[in-house]
């Protein structure tokens, strides 16, 4: 056999000279050795997660990612990582879709020199107090949801190996996040990790049959999978940035946005909407439904970020579809796997500004958290007042310049801090993406939006310009001091498009 | 319009941050409380603080009346307050635990040596009684009636019930005594305040009580948490067909005095003075509060 194929390849390539690079063939499973024996039902389990990371061939300089669809509850990320440090490997770049205040067990990693780069969309906690205060030589690159996609795509993000937490897995690697014991919901950012990196190992508790369904990662996508003891803990997924409010403060905001919605011009049957994460914009969700009966609409689709108040409109019928890249708690991880409209879309689909089309492309009305807010309307999420990291770009800008109607709202002051400001310490989202500020002392309209100033004032909501909303908040507060900063830069902040739109320097101790 | 007093907001003294920024919430009066919610070792520093805040020009930029609950006239504490608020322009003095009216004359007559020595216009400073014992609730109409400086009295219910010897329930053990300060107060042309509902989880609770005392006609009520204001000035506005209903009304009498008309009637009833005067109020309460949202 092979003697005669060998002799037709001659033939051919004599009258095919340009065919020179044909492969003859040898048997049924030269590319597929595990199909000789029983091995390809496990030839992708490994024992441990230090296996995987031998069997990826990972070596200095590379670069390893995860996704961070458990928040605060995650059990993978800090455990790789001190995988990777112990068995001595250095100068990676860790690309997380982002870090809380769970990962401060990287900084020993980082001080030894295993992690030695950064792309994450936020920083929380002790890491980005010690990041601010200057533990890393290289500056942290801070990413929005979408302009991760685009960084990926781009190869500036060259992903190596992403090691990325599944709740149930098959022995292929179908996965998903809402079976199994500790649900994360929604796995859009590992979706795109999944398409995009050179090798993909999947973390799980739960080694089920095949095939599993649904399918949020492929089995073309992955190479590896590892049993573990815990990937995350969905019970604090729903701490911090994304909790639910009893504050009377936060919820008074959340009236206020309800009803700046409400006379917007854009609360029409079939809108679309999406809160981000923070208390006020979470909890402005429960303030619409009556608004919804009254004026008997439904709303097409909600993106998110979806929560359980969000989900709780869907089950009663006011919102048709559910578009959710990241489940902001339990409820919504349940309600992807139950709802047949709840839907789970990558971050590429959801918010990249390079894909084909973005969902934030489609999304009338979204409610945004900031840090501060300057006269321009620009928005900082990321930097406190006293100018260290302790926040991230999520979708911020993303959905701010997609959707047709961007709130934002804020508290007027943050203890004593103001939030309107002359100008914000770092831009995350341009104020040209800004349409209106939602405080709880009045609500301030960007001028370039005259029409919806004119429908707010009409309703008799209290509009005031954002220098009076600045004057109130240093009449209550005094002029803030300026931050004192080094000249060393921590962060670089790009915009959605990969573009940098600020820096973040070393603040002084 | 009279001043509307549906909510007057407890606010802990010693809270630089609530009190600095609580008139957001636009309560109708907010109550800065130096008695029972500061500490001992505090008193000096929330009368300060206090002092201090009715001085921002916020509060009347809101139209949110200033009102504060000084410490009992017996304690060290009492007069000091009295003399600091007084002087910081308070629109509302509230004392404690007043049982008789000499209680009221005898704040009566600090008040207005202050007002003297300070320079305010004498009966300016307006006063407030708390009827938290059995012995206040029988003496309700004659403290109601005790100064023409009083503009209302208020329900407190923890002493009271204590002395009662009995418990917060269904409102039952509350019920002589919600008749007896808002019937005092109507004989003295003053405003009656109802307790606080202190479960602020409970908003189905504390609708249930502002509708009864609504019912029974009391002005408002005391809160503990902002997010009461919105519910409770809900509930006193006026639906939307009662202010349809008081338009006709108003439209009605009009055409029935242009027409000189002895008798006005209204699809068979007949329209007379307190009715008109009512269905004037609800276009006046509606003007100012909105009608009736859910919520």
């Amino acid at each position: 056999m092979t003697t005669s194929i060998n002799q037709k390849i001659d033939d051919l390539l004599k009258q095919h000279p340009d065919l020179k690079n044909i492969t003859p063939f040898i048997d049924a499973n030269a590319t597929t050795p595990y199909l000789k024996d029983e091995s390809k039902y496990t030839r992708k389990l490994c024992d441990s997660i230090e296996q995987a990371i031998k069997k990826c061939e990972l070596r200095d300089g590379m670069t390893i990612s995860f996704h961070h669809a458990f928040r605060e509850g995650d059990k993978v990320i800090n455990k790789v990582v001190e995988t990777i440090s112990k068995l001595g490997i250095k100068n990676l770049t860790l690309a997380s879709s982002s870090l809380l205040s769970c990962n401060a067990t990287l900084i020993p990693h980082i001080e030894a020199g295993v992690i030695t780069k950064i792309y994450t969309s936020g920083l929380r906690g002790k890491l980005a107090d010690a990041i601010s205060h200057g533990l890393m030589d290289n500056p942290v690159h801070i990413h929005s949801h979408g302009g991760r996609v685009k960084l990926i795509q781009s190869g500036e993000i060259n992903i190596d190996i992403a090691f990325l937490a599944v709740s149930t897995a098959d022995e292929q690697g179908n996965a998903n996040g809402v079976s199994g014991k500790s649900q994360c919901g929604a796995l859009g950012y590992a979706m795109v990790d999944a398409q995009f990196a050179k090798k993909v190992v999947l973390l799980t508790e739960d080694i089920v049959g095949y095939p599993n369904n649904p399918a949020s990662i492929r089995q073309d996508q992955v190479d590896y999978i590892v049993k573990v003891d815990e990937v995350g803990d969905p019970t604090k997924i729903s701490v911090g940035a994304a909790r639910i409010t009893s504050n009377p403060r936060e919820l008074m905001i959340a009236r206020y946005a309800a009803d700046v919605i409400e006379h917007s011009g854009y609360f029409e049957d079939g809108f679309s909407i999406q809160t981000g994460s923070g208390a006020s914009s979470t909890a402005a969700t429960r303030f619409l439904e009556n608004r919804m009966r009254a004026k008997n609409i439904t709303a097409s689709f909600a993106l998110g970020g979806i929560t359980a108040s969000i989900v709780d409109l869907h089950e009663k019928g006011l919102v048709k579809r559910l578009l959710d890249t990241q489940s902001f708690d339990g409820a919504a991880g349940q309600s992807l796997g139950r709802n047949k409209d709840h839907i789970e879309v990558s971050t590429n689909v959801y918010a990249n500004p390079a894909s084909k089309g973005a969902s934030v492309d489609e999304l009338d009305i979204v409610i945004l958290s900031a840090l501060e807010i300057d006269l321009d309307f620009n928005v900082n999420v990321l930097t406190g007042s006293d100018g260290v990291m302790r926040g991230a770009s999520g979708g911020h800008c993303d959905t701010a310049a997609g959707a047709n109607l961007t709130i934002i709202v804020a508290p007027l002051i943050r203890s004593r801090i103001p939030t309107v400001i002359r100008k914000v310490t770092t831009i995350v989202t341009p104020g040209e993406s800004v349409d209106v500020l939602v405080t709880d002392h009045g609500i301030a309209v960007n001028p370039a939006r005259p029409e919806i100033a004119e429908r707010l004032k009409e309703a008799n909501l209290p509009v005031m310009t954002i220098e009076e909303l600045y004057q109130r908040a240093i009449a209550l507060t005094g002029e803030p001091k300026p931050i004192e900063f080094k000249d060393k830069i921590v962060g670089i902040v790009h915009f959605r498009d990969g573009s940098i739109i600020d820096v973040v320097r070393q603040v002084k101790d | 319009m009279k001043k509307l007093r549906r909510s007057m907001l407890f606010l802990p003294g010693a809270n630089a941050a609530m009190l600095s920024t609580s008139f957001v919430y636009k309560p109708d009066s907010i109550m800065f409380d130096l008695e029972d919610a500061v500490s001992i070792k505090e008193k000096d520093s929330a009368r300060l603080l206090v002092a201090q805040t009715l001085k921002m020009p916020v509060y009347k930029e809101h139209n949110i009346e200033t009102v504060v609950r000084i410490n009992a006239l017996n304690t060290p504490f009492g007069l000091k307050d009295l003399e600091a608020v007084v002087r910081a322009g308070v629109d509302v003095v509230r004392l404690p635990m007043t049982n008789s009216a000499e209680d009221i004359h005898e704040l009566e007559a600090h008040v207005e040596r202050i007002e003297k020595e300070c320079g305010r216009e004498v009966g300016s400073t307006k006063l407030m009684a708390a009827i938290e014992s059995a012995q206040a609730v029988v003496n309700a109409v004659s403290i109601a009636k005790s100064s023409p400086r009083l503009i209302g009295i208020a329900l407190a219910a923890f002493d009271y019930l204590v002395d009662m010897q009995t418990e917060r329930g269904d409102g039952t053990e509350l019920f002589y005594a919600r008749c007896a300060v808002l019937h005092a107060a109507r004989v003295a042309g003053i405003d009656a305040f109802d307790v606080v509902y202190s479960n602020v989880n409970d908003d189905e609770g504390f609708l249930k009580e502002v509708n009864l005392i609504k019912k029974l006609g009391y002005n408002g009520k005391s809160l503990i948490n902002p997010r009461q204001i919105e519910l409770l000035h809900n509930a006193y506005a006026p639906t939307a067909s009662e202010v349809e209903n008081a338009k006709k009304v108003v439209e009605a009498a009009e055409e029935g005095e242009r027409k000189g008309l002895g008798v006005v009637s209204l699809n068979g009833k007949m329209i007379d003075a307190p009715i008109i005067t009512r269905a004037q109020k609800i276009i006046e309460l509606a003007k100012y509060s909105g009608v009736r949202k859910e919520i």
